[in-house]
Parts: structure tokens; sequence; C-alpha cells
């Protein structure tokens, strides 16, 4: 599981904070940081959620 | 188990196409499918009145996932195409090619219909932002006109304005509302976005409505206001809200009281469930019945209903604590809980003179929503305040 982003689409909701902690944090400005672009399967349910709730479209998982 | 094996979406917008990405990963292997009216694939509404109005996207940077993975999720994917009835008790979805699909279950996605001025109906130059459509048409307007009126200060009328503005031609607001923004974030607030307005030279017109179009040869040309004034625009675009697009389902048995009327799991009757802005239930830390108009609730819901379309008797509540936002020049405002109108407005941290500020909603001594003005990494720490306010 590879992740990737598009910072320019982030619109700084912070959803995928709220969605998988561990993997995501948020740069001063609010755009969206990448804590671990290649997380254990065990993050996997959050990741995916994160993807879901991310409302700018801006994070999806690199095609395997 | 559920015992379901086929699922009819209707509206495929992200509520519908969430709703279909949940029942994948949570394992449901039967027929889906995704009904919507619009031809293009599943694509996102808040660049329309962005990015996709400025220019700085094109339409398909708008899309909601890429071919591929809308693929992936095997679907009976019927875009074009408007579904037209439910009759009570009959497990089928009718649809306007004059063919059905049946199904155990049905999800209604169907979201809004933009609210029309009857006096404006016919004359060109007038335009509404729903659809993909209705944008590329309102911007090619945009780039051969002078003046643009937007009728309608919300999060919509607002951020349009804005995008215009910076596209070139001169920016008219009108609206019956004191300040913009009232509804959403209240009068404090508003008049603060009114002076951003001013500040990139829009005409902000607040307490006035529209009294009749000047038109010529069946085009717009400005329109005459309450208070007898007149205002010259060469195109006008409303944004007075929007009605929930349930015309559909009348003589279906359902509630269609101001949206599609569910119970606190979503479901409006056995087998009908509904999600994104078209759905009213009662959220059990608001008090009473809420129907949301913002995108991230359209994917939260989604995800609540596939779960409990699933779960059969164990379905659960659906009580999110919402999130939108609006992006206008060079400011983000960004809102969590749900403000009441008679709430009071507090600034409690930042300021207005350094750009950035995050203000709460107090109502009976609770916060019940916090707003954030380019503070996005604070807002999200100040939503911790936003207590549950249940009404005992």
């Amino acid at each position: 599981m590879r992740i990737e982003i598009d910072e320019d689409k982030c619109t700084m909701a912070g959803q995928c904070v709220l969605a998988a902690p561990n993997i995501f944090d948020q740069r001063d400005d609010g755009v969206v940081l990448v804590l671990d672009a290649e997380p254990p399967e065990s993050e996997r349910a959050a990741v995916e959620d994160a993807i879901i709730r991310c409302p700018a479209v801006a994070i999806w998982l690199a095609a395997e | 188990m559920s015992g379901l094996r086929r699922i009819a979406i209707v509206g495929a917008s992200v509520g519908g196409l969430t709703t279909a990405e949940s029942l994948r990963r949570r394992g449901f292997d039967g027929v889906i499918s995704l009904i919507g009216d619009e031809v293009h694939l599943p694509y996102d509404r808040p660049p329309l009145s962005k990015q996709v109005l400025s220019g700085k996207w094109t339409p398909d940077r708008a899309s909601l996932r890429r071919a591929a993975d809308i693929a992936a999720l095997e679907l009976d994917l019927r875009t074009g195409t408007k579904a037209t009835g439910r009759r009570p008790g009959l497990r089928r979805v009718e649809l306007d090619d004059v063919t059905a699909v049946e199904c155990d279950a049905a999800v209604i996605a169907t979201g809004l219909r933009p609210r029309r001025l009857p006096m404006l109906h016919g004359l060109a130059g007038v335009h509404v932002v729903r659809t993909l459509d209705d944008t590329l048409a309102l911007r090619a307007a945009v780039l051969e006109a002078e003046r643009v009126i937007v009728v309608g200060a919300g999060f919509l009328g607002t951020e349009i304005a804005a995008t215009i503005t910076e596209a070139g031609p001169q920016v008219t607001v009108v609206d019956l509302v004191p300040e913009p923004v009232t509804l959403q974030l209240g009068q404090e607030m508003g008049r603060i976005v009114a002076q951003l307005h001013r500040d990139h030279g829009v005409d902000v017109r607040m307490s006035v409505g529209v009294a009749e179009p000047i038109a010529d040869n069946n085009r717009i040309r400005g329109l005459v206001l309450t208070d007898g004034s007149r205002v010259l625009g060469d195109v006008v675009v409303t944004a007075i809200g929007s009605v929930p697009a349930t015309q559909w389902l009348r003589g279906a048995g359902l509630d269609l009281t101001d949206g599609l009327v569910c119970d606190a799991t979503c479901r409006a009757a056995p087998g009908v469930y509904a999600v994104g802005d078209v759905a009213r239930w009662p959220h059990a830390n608001v008090g009473g019945h809420i129907r949301v108009e913002q995108r991230t609730n359209a994917a939260e819901q989604a995800q609540a209903v596939a779960r409990n379309l699933l779960a059969g008797s164990g379905a659960r509540p659906y009580a999110p604590l919402n999130f939108s936002w609006t992006d206008q020049y060079d400011v983000k405002i960004q809102l969590y809980g749900h403000r009441r109108a008679d709430a009071t407005f507090a600034l409690i941290e930042g300021s207005r003179g350094e750009g950035r500020f995050v203000g709460a909603y107090t109502d009976g001594g609770r916060v019940t929503a916090v707003v954030g003005w380019n503070s996005p990494k604070s807002l999200l720490r100040h939503r911790e305040l936003v207590q549950a306010d249940a009404a005992a």
C-alpha cells in the first residue's frame, strides 16, 4: 500500500487527520502531511476512511 | 446477515458513489446499480464554483475517482438516466428509459435542485451553478461579461462572486439578508465577509430584493431592486438556495417534507435509505430533524448508510459533527458543528488584523460550533470544544 497525495487539491479540511492520525498530519499552513507513505496493512481501514472522507479527493492509493 | 443481493443507488454524485464504494469495502458482492441523470462520470461539486468556474482546473480534475477505480467497483452504472418513480412496496426503481431496476434495497442520493427566480425565466444570460454543465456555461458567459450580478449571498453566492471578481468583471451581490452568509455564520461573521468583498471591489447590496428584470430582446441587462435602485449586469447568477430533488418519489409512500424523512439510522422505509443533501433525519446531538447540504456529510452519511444497510437489526444512529468550508479570494473559512440562529459569537484566537482567527458560537453555555478564518490547523484543535448539546 503506497499513499499518493495532490497538495494542490488539498483543501486543508483535516478530515484525513481525524480518520488516520497515525498516517496524516497537517503542515502549519494546513496542507496535508503524510507521516508514513507506505503504512502497514493494519492501517489500511483508517487510510481508506481518510481517502473516502477527504472532501478534496486529494488522497489515493497507488495502483499495485 | 442482510440477505441483500441487489441494491439500487439513485444519484451518482459523491453520496451515491461513496455508498457504492463503502458497500464493496464491507464485502457486499451483489449487484449495485448506480443511477445518475448526468452524462458525466461522477464528479465533485465544491470545485465547480472555485477552480472550474475560474478555469484554473479543466473539468476532468474535478472527477471523484479515476475511471479504473470506478470500473473496479463492478457497478451496473447508468449515467444519463433519470429515476422516475418507485411504488410503495414494490422493490424496484423505475427509469426514464422505460426500464426498471429490481432491487432489495434502494439508496436515495438525488441531491438538490437549485431554486430559480420565476421572473427571470426564459431570459438569456441568467445562470445557476449546480452541475458541471451549468458551471461551464457560466464560465463562457463570464468571459464575455463586463458586469455580473449574483443574487444570493450564502456560501455559494459569495464564492461565485469572489471567483468572478478575480476573473475581471465588476460584480454586484444582492440578498434580502442583512449581511452575507448570515444563515451559515451569523451577522458578526457576515459583516467581516461583506468587508472582504468590498475590499475586492464588489458592490455588496444587502437587505434588498429583486423587483424585476431589465431585459432587452429576451436578454438580461440588469435588475431593478426592491428599493427602486437599478443594477446593470450582462450576466445574472442566482444562488438562492435549493430544494431536495424528491419530486420523482411522489406517490412512493414516503414522507417528502423538505427532503426524504428518515429515522436516526437514515432509513426512510423498509429497504429505503437516504444519503446526502436530500436526507432529513433526527440527529441525536443537535435535537430534532436536520438536513445538511455539505460535501463532507454526503461522504460520511454514505459510509453510515452502507454500514446500516448491511447490519440489518444492528443499524446504528448517524450523529456526525458536521464540517463545511468556503474559499473566497485568499481566505478559507471553515466551520465545525451546528450553529444555531440565536448563538452568541466570540473570537477565541487570533484577530481580524492578523488575517487569521478562530471564533466560537455559544448557545446556553455550550459551544455548538467553531469557525476558522485562515486557521485550518488551529480549528481542528478547537473542534474538541464543540460539545454535544442534545435537547434534554
